[in-house]
Order: C-alpha cells, then sequence, then structure tokens
C-alpha cells in the first residue's frame, strides 16, 4: 500500500498568525508556536507527522509562508493473521 | 519522523522533485504589508499563480488603485501603473488602446470601484473596453480606518454607521456586478470568495477564465471577490472568514452571473 508523506517549510519571519492555516489543516498538524518572531507574532509550527502534503495551508495562507513537499512511499504489505 | 513505523527522513521528502507547492516567482520576495488574515494578501497570491502559470509576465500591464492595495506593485512582479481615486478603469483604458496585445488589469476595493470610481467603471464596461477588473468586496473603507462603503450590508456597524446601516437614510447596498451585467459590452461577470481553502481555488480559476476571455478579445471581465476585513470588522481573522460565509455571502451570492458564448 501507497502511503503519502508530506512535508511543509514555514518562513516563520513572515508568519503573522492569522491563525487560516491551522483551521484549514485536516490533520491537526499545526499549531501557534511558544516563540515569537522579529515582529512580535506568535508563528506556527508544526506538532505532529500527520502532514499528507494536501497543500490547503499553503492555499489559504494570506502571505505565500508555507512551502510543501509531497512523496509517496511504498511501503511492504504487512501480513496479519 | 515515522509513517506505519517506516522511518522516513525529512531529507528525503524535502526535495525538488517532490514539491507540490512554493511560493509564485512573480510576487516579489518581500513581507506584505497587509493585516493578518487578510484577503487582499491571497487574492495577490493567486492571481500572480495564474499569470506565473500562464507565463504571461512580460505581457501584462496592472493599474493599482488607491485604498489598502496602494502598494500593490511593490508585490507583483509585473508592470504597474498607479492611477488617481477611481480612475483606474480609465487609466487601463488608455494603456489597452495603445497596447492592445498587453493583458491588462486593474486590482480595486468596494470605496475605488463602487463608490468615487463609480461612474469610469460603469462607463468602461458600457464602452466594453478589453480588460480585467479584480473588485476586493469587502463591505468597508480599509485603509481610511473603517467608514461605511457602498457595499456595506444592512445592518452592518462601521465607523460612520455606528447603529448599522440603515437603507432608509444609507440606502442599500450595491450590487456591482449585477448592475453591469446586463450591458452588452461586458463578456464576463462572476463573484467569488476567498474565505476558504475550496472558494481560493474557485477564485484562481475564475481569474483564469477572465484572461482567457481577454485573450480572445470578448469585452470588460469583472472578478468579484468578497473578501474580509478583519482590523475594521474588529474580529479575528477565523471569526471574520465565518462573517463573510453566514453574512455576506448570503447577500452577495458567489457564481457566475454573466457568461460569454465562446465560438470553439
Amino acid at each position: 500500500m501507497a502511503k503519502v508523506v508530506g512535508e511543509i517549510i514555514i518562513d516563520i519571519e513572515r508568519c503573522k498568525a492569522c491563525e487560516l492555516c491551522i483551521q484549514a489543516c485536516p490533520e491537526q498538524t499545526l499549531a501557534l508556536g511558544k516563540s515569537l518572531n522579529h515582529k512580535g507574532y506568535q508563528y506556527v509550527v508544526k506538532v505532529n507527522d500527520n502532514c499528507t502534503g494536501c497543500v490547503n495551508c499553503a492555499i489559504i495562507c494570506p502571505d505565500a509562508v508555507i512551502t510543501v513537499y509531497r512523496k509517496v512511499l511504498k511501503t511492504k504489505q504487512v501480513e496479519t493473521t | 519522523m515515522a509513517v506505519d513505523n517506516v522511518d522516513v527522513l525529512v531529507e528525503d521528502v524535502v526535495k525538488p522533485e517532490n514539491l507540490v507547492y512554493r511560493r509564485p516567482s512573480t510576487l516579489l520576495d518581500v513581507e506584505l504589508h497587509y493585516c493578518p488574515g487578510c484577503g487582499h494578501s491571497t487574492v495577490h497570491k493567486i492571481f500572480m499563480e495564474v499569470v506565473e502559470e500562464m507565463g504571461i509576465q512580460n505581457d501584462i500591464i496592472g493599474v493599482a488603485p488607491v485604498g489598502c492595495a496602494v502598494f500593490a506593485y511593490n508585490y507583483m512582479d509585473v508592470d504597474m501603473q498607479q492611477a488617481a481615486h477611481g480612475r483606474a478603469c480609465a487609466v487601463a483604458t488608455g494603456i489597452k488602446r495603445m497596447l492592445p496585445d498587453k493583458f491588462v488589469f486593474t486590482y480595486q476595493g468596494d470605496g475605488d470601484l463602487a463608490a468615487i470610481g463609480g461612474n469610469e467603471t460603469l462607463h468602461a464596461a458600457n464602452r466594453g473596453e478589453n480588460f480585467l477588473v479584480i473588485f476586493i468586496n469587502n463591505a468597508v473603507y480599509g485603509m481610511t480606518s473603517g467608514q461605511m462603503a457602498p457595499t456595506t450590508i444592512e445592518g452592518m456597524v462601521t465607523t460612520t454607521s455606528p447603529y448599522g446601516r440603515d437603507p432608509k437614510t444609507m440606502g442599500w447596498p450595491l450590487k456591482f456586478g449585477e448592475l453591469i451585467a446586463p450591458l452588452p459590452g461586458v463578456a464576463y461577470v462572476t463573484r467569488q470568495a476567498v474565505n476558504t481553502v475550496q472558494n481560493v481555488r474557485r477564485t484562481k480559476k475564475a481569474l483564469q477564465r477572465a484572461l482567457e476571455y481577454q485573450k480572445m478579445g470578448l469585452g470588460f471581465c469583472l472578478v468579484e471577490i468578497v473578501s474580509n476585513c478583519p482590523s475594521n470588522w474588529k474580529m479575528t481573522p477565523i471569526e471574520s472568514n465565518n462573517y463573510v460565509q453566514n453574512v455576506l455571502i448570503p447577500y452577495y451570492p458567489l457564481g457566475d452571473i454573466k457568461v460569454p458564448e465562446v465560438k470553439k
């Protein structure tokens, strides 16, 4: 079974913490972090590895700070008994 | 990271061949001055994506308005001209007539297009000028701190309508798309929004269609985009997008208002 793995890169200095990506993410992968960037916004960080590279966060992001990568993994089928 | 007990290195995923989304190269690599969550930034981004995908960066000329988007030329890496308040359509008419082979667009807010520039826009539409007007409708004057606009909906509180807009004294909200759609010179009128991922994708398609109609020389195209203004509505970006969905979109229904018949 093929498994899709996504990875996002966030340009934290340009993030304005509007939280639209957090709402748009179907996997609850994004959340506000605890640190601040130089403008004083509590920028968004990735909190788990559930990302599938669906691009929702990048499309809704007004400031275009998110870059998305996606890779399809071919894993061996596990036999279940 | 681990997916189903299979270890995957981040370096294996972050490779150029796996790239699925990046900032469009036609959007200049600078910070946008807009407030957090503003629809203007989203529209800048998707319009520049359309320009990049169509490969027309050197063949498109834009006209920036007066309003929050007055610095659009600092972000869009295409040829731009700044017009006086409300006169973007008049300037675009001149550009398109002198350079008919180029794509021309104006980018205007509701104060610029529907209030002070109503006359210019209406007559450009009536002349059937062959350019694209991107109309950002956020129901308020954003840059001057939230006064009532012609498009402010009934009962909406702004700084100049503190008890809500009363149509008896302040008139009804202007539906500019429906107003110009019956004119024979108008080719394409559509209303879209940028409050959800699905709506952003639809808006991008509408902008692309409008540029294709312009290439065919069909006439005036208006893409109205219902947007938010978190700062002047005094809401968080998420609340403002919900307000767009629950209050503005019922009054300004989304969809195509006029579509040209294309001969193939």
